[in-house]
């Protein structure tokens, strides 16, 4: 099946297999490692990315429903060697152990904060429900709202 | 004062050796004396470290100066997140008298030589290289120093450094350019070591060195490796605990789309193919038969694992506890258990491999470098020199990478069609084939005197294996042992003032894999014996502090246990009835390779769910290397420790172990974890010790203390339950 999408901002075109999920595609067709596979069945949230907008589980999010979107994953998230606000907080709070799971509690950091630019505790409990077996939740809570800070703050000096 | 804090590292490293001689050669003197001499090395077990196993001669293998003038530290210890590469560079970056940003710290590939023979586990990787990490980088900056002082013709005394440059005579020198003009080095005596107050980075919370790679989300794990050429490979895994691999029809795989080879080996059957995708999917398609029993259920494990039924070993005794609890008043019993653990890690197992004619590449998130390598050398009949393992960063360890088939099997995929192959297991093979955590069962059973001090006291266990059968132990560890090391792992009492105390543990060979889960028994065990001391000091009205205290030692380690204790009171306000806002506190501790921690929770009921706010964690590891990865250490441990003691549970089905899918496997969310976790560290001792593992001792008796109060009900089983 050929199918075009945008993935971090530039258009892509591959003849895939239409059974694959966007995950397989991204990391085996495409070669960028960023989104993990941790369980292929949407229930641990480490293969989470961004489809136009929204965190999606690419595990279980069939590649041709991606036809015509804009994709977006970790490596699409910084500008060159500038981070974006979510990763700028988890290097400020020092939250990554082995590191896995975190690109995938990113992206969906990215869409809660979209939704919700100063989540409230509950909020984030209610949203990121991804997991990690390091247990790395306690500084994550804390980037988060870090982040929602980073965001806030940018946004008062480009209206200023 | 340098040299005899050098002398003092060195001496008590000799002093280990000596003692491991000694118990060899009283061991000859026969059976009557042998539950002596296995309590005896079960108490060198339970409080030394391992010294280091790999090279610690040879600056050149672990050090490498590049042109611009970074260094390189290529470490045989793996990253799987405990922050070891961080500890590390600070160690080295300290002796090298460079910048921290100038060291760059990769995974040993065993080409280089530098290899540890062991693994990356037991929370040693920092302890076991504090002084010959430290004694090489330090070799190694007088060996550039002789060099240099030669090329600018000054006397090597009159050099001073600075960020890796000679400074001297008007004139300077960096290490890269040292090292590009030198051919022929002179190895010096090892130079005295740096003392505290001369330390630049060691004690400092600087970041962690992976942290950008980290949040980039470069490729830097196994799963992420590729090679050129590259075929996808999968291996059919047996659905049933025991099941032995008789026969395969490939016929209906062999004809699927994008399959290239089918495999069929006289232990497994797989398949290679063009995509992940199709390997699967043929994977599959292989119709294997299986020889195994599919009567196994939950409740014949649980029969299984009980006090009183296989062999007995006792691993700690004082006094004559037996008698005293014989029969008499005051006499009290409790039963605790534990269920079965899985490990979890997000990054399924697997490797990818290329095998030809020469040799073998195997890239793998592995914590056994050498033992893959050697198992990969057997299998294929190579020498070990002809396998290269190139360790990648592991997406969480935990134990699960303590041996790791897979790799040989990737080799053999590789081998059959002589390109690089991909093989990696999907969630529902990790869950069904991981190594577990073993179930346990406790008895603790004490006597109290007519004053509410505890005259005697026992715990009896009895577990699945952890260390035995291990790759990573001979055999002939099971029978001198006796007991499980890792079976008992927290399971001595820690309170010696008890004037007569015994530990005893049984095992169960238990019909599927149990292994290393992180710290070992220590998590089941602390459960047991501190919710058993909470219900003693409830029985006697004192307080659980307080009672606690008066039945420790006043030796070292005694001491450094009750300054936790203590601190961990004062810092949580510790109060034995119900706070106003309704939550109850929960106190537990524990000492696991020679680091004493205690922990106090603050613990509610919502919905009837138990709900953890807060965790004061106090823990004194010994001279820290780096605060905010020991926090970030005592964090991570609390809540997996959290999450094993509320949640994780695997059942046995018709032989099928079962959750196989996160979720059903419940494990700790963002909603689960405490908001607050406040970590003390104490540093009573002049060695960095153990950090990883500790902290998860005291997380799940605590809570189950604390819901004590707040109910009324003792709940006497993981995973607790309101």
């Amino acid at each position: 099946m050929l199918i075009t999408f945008r993935l971090n901002g530039i258009p892509r075109r591959m003849d895939v297999d239409e059974s694959m999920s966007l995950l397989w595609v991204i990391r085996d067709v495409l070669d960028l490692k960023g989104t993990k596979f941790g369980c292929g069945k949407a229930a641990c949230g480490a293969c989470t990315l961004l489809v136009d907008g929204q965190a999606v589980r690419s595990c279980s999010y069939p590649v041709k429903l991606a036809a015509g979107k804009e994709v977006t994953t970790i490596e699409g998230l910084s500008d060159g060697e500038i981070l974006h606000p979510v990763q700028q907080a988890w290097v400020e709070e020092v939250v990554p152990q082995c590191g896995y799971c975190q690109p995938g509690f990113m992206m969906a950091t990215v869409a809660l904060l979209d939704q919700h630019p100063q989540p409230t505790d509950d909020d984030i409990d209610k949203s990121i429900v991804n997991i990690c077996r390091c247990g790395t939740y306690y500084r994550m809570r804390r980037a988060i709202h870090r982040a929602a800070e980073i965001m806030s703050q940018s946004e008062k000096r480009n209206n200023l | 004062m340098r040299e005899e804090r050098n002398k003092r590292g060195l001496t008590r490293r000799k002093f280990l050796v000596g003692s491991a001689v000694g118990v060899g050669v009283i061991l000859g003197v026969g059976y009557l004396s042998r539950s002596m001499i296995r309590r005896y090395l079960a108490g060198i077990a339970n409080t030394i470290e391992l010294p280091y196993q790999g090279d610690t001669d040879s600056p050149s293998i672990w050090f490498e100066v590049l042109a611009d003038n970074r260094v390189i530290l290529h470490s045989p210890k793996v990253e799987m997140g405990q922050g070891t590469f961080t500890g590390l560079a600070q160690m080295a970056a300290d002796e090298l008298e460079v910048e921290m940003s100038q060291m760059v710290v990769v995974h040993a590939a065993t080409s280089t030589g530098n290899i540890d023979p062991f693994a990356t586990g037991g929370s040693n990787s920092i302890s076991s290289l504090w002084i010959p990490l430290r004694e090489l980088a330090a070799t190694m900056r007088e060996m550039l120093r002789g060099e240099a002082a030669k090329m600018l013709g000054v006397d090597p005394a009159n050099l001073s450094i600075r960020s890796g440059r000679f400074l001297g005579g008007g004139r300077q020198i960096t290490y890269g350019d040292v090292v590009s003009s030198v051919e022929e080095w002179h190895v010096p005596e090892t130079p005295p070591l740096k003392v505290t107050a001369d330390f630049n980075y060691i004690g400092k919370p600087v970041p962690r060195i992976d942290l950008r790679d980290k949040v980039m989300g470069m490729r830097m794990f196994g799963m992420d490796s590729i090679m050129e050429d590259m075929l996808y490979g999968a291996v059919a895994r047996p659905v049933h605990i025991g099941a032995r691999f008789v026969s395969v029809d490939t016929s209906i795989a062999e004809n699927m789309p994008e399959v290239v080879r089918v495999v069929v080996e006289k232990d497994f059957a797989g398949v290679i193919a063009k995509s992940r995708v199709a390997a699967h999917q043929a994977k599959e398609a292989l119709v294997v038969e299986w020889e195994y029993d599919d009567n196994w259920q939950t409740e014949a494990i649980e029969k299984m694992i009980r006090v009183g039924q296989g062999n007995p070993v006792e691993i700690q005794k004082d006094g004559n506890p037996e008698k005293l609890l014989s029969s008499g008043e005051n006499i009290i019993t409790r039963e605790y258990t534990s269920p079965i653990g899985a490990h979890a890690q997000l990054e399924p197992n697997g490797a990818v491999a290329l095998v030809s004619e020469e040799g073998a590449v195997i890239m793998i998130s592995t914590q056994v470098v050498a033992i893959t390598r050697k198992e990969i050398a057997q299998r294929l009949g190579m020498s070990e020199d002809q396998v290269n393992v190139i360790p990648t960063y592991l997406g969480g360890g935990f134990g699960r990478r303590l041996h790791t088939p897979n790799a040989v099997q990737a080799a053999v995929l590789s081998k059959a069609v002589g390109r690089p192959v991909k093989c990696f297991f999907d969630r529902k093979e990790e869950f069904q084939n991981d190594t577990f955590r073993p179930p346990t069962h406790h008895v603790l059973k004490a006597r109290l005197d007519d004053e509410g001090r505890i005259l005697a006291m026992e715990h009896q266990l009895s577990s699945g294996d952890v260390m035995f059968g291990s790759p990573m132990f001979p055999r002939i560890a099971t029978p001198l042992l006796g007991a499980d090391a890792g079976v008992w792992r927290g399971g001595m009492i820690q309170y010696g003032a008890i004037p007569n105390h015994r530990a005893v543990c049984w095992r169960v060979k238990l019909p599927f894999a149990t292994s290393w889960w992180r710290s070992l028994g220590l998590l089941a065990n602390t459960f047991a014996i501190e919710c058993f001391m909470d219900e003693l000091a409830l029985k006697t009205g004192k307080d659980p502090a307080e009672f606690r205290l008066a039945h420790i030692e006043d030796n070292e380690r005694g001491t450094r246990l009750k300054e936790v204790i203590r601190t961990v009171v004062e810092k949580s306000q510790y109060r034995d009835d119900i706070l106003p806002n309704g939550r109850a506190m929960g106190l537990a501790a524990s000492t696991d390779a020679n680091t004493p921690c205690a922990q106090v929770v603050e613990v509610s009921l919502q919905d009837k769910e138990i709900k953890v706010h807060k965790v004061t964690c106090v823990i004194d590891p010994g001279l820290v290397i780096n605060p905010d990865q020991v926090r970030a250490q005592c964090e991570g441990a609390i809540i997996m420790g959290l999450s094993a003691a509320l949640y994780e549970k695997m059942e046995v089905r018709d032989s099928q172990l079962t959750p196989t899918i996160y979720g059903p496997y419940r494990m700790a969310m963002m909603r689960d974890a405490p908001r607050e976790i406040d970590v003390v560290i104490l540093q009573n001792d002049d060695q960095p010790g153990a950090v990883g593992e500790p902290p998860l001792g005291p997380i799940g008796a605590a809570i189950a203390n604390a819901l004590f109060r707040l109910t009324g009900e003792r709940q006497r089983a993981m995973p607790v339950m309101a």
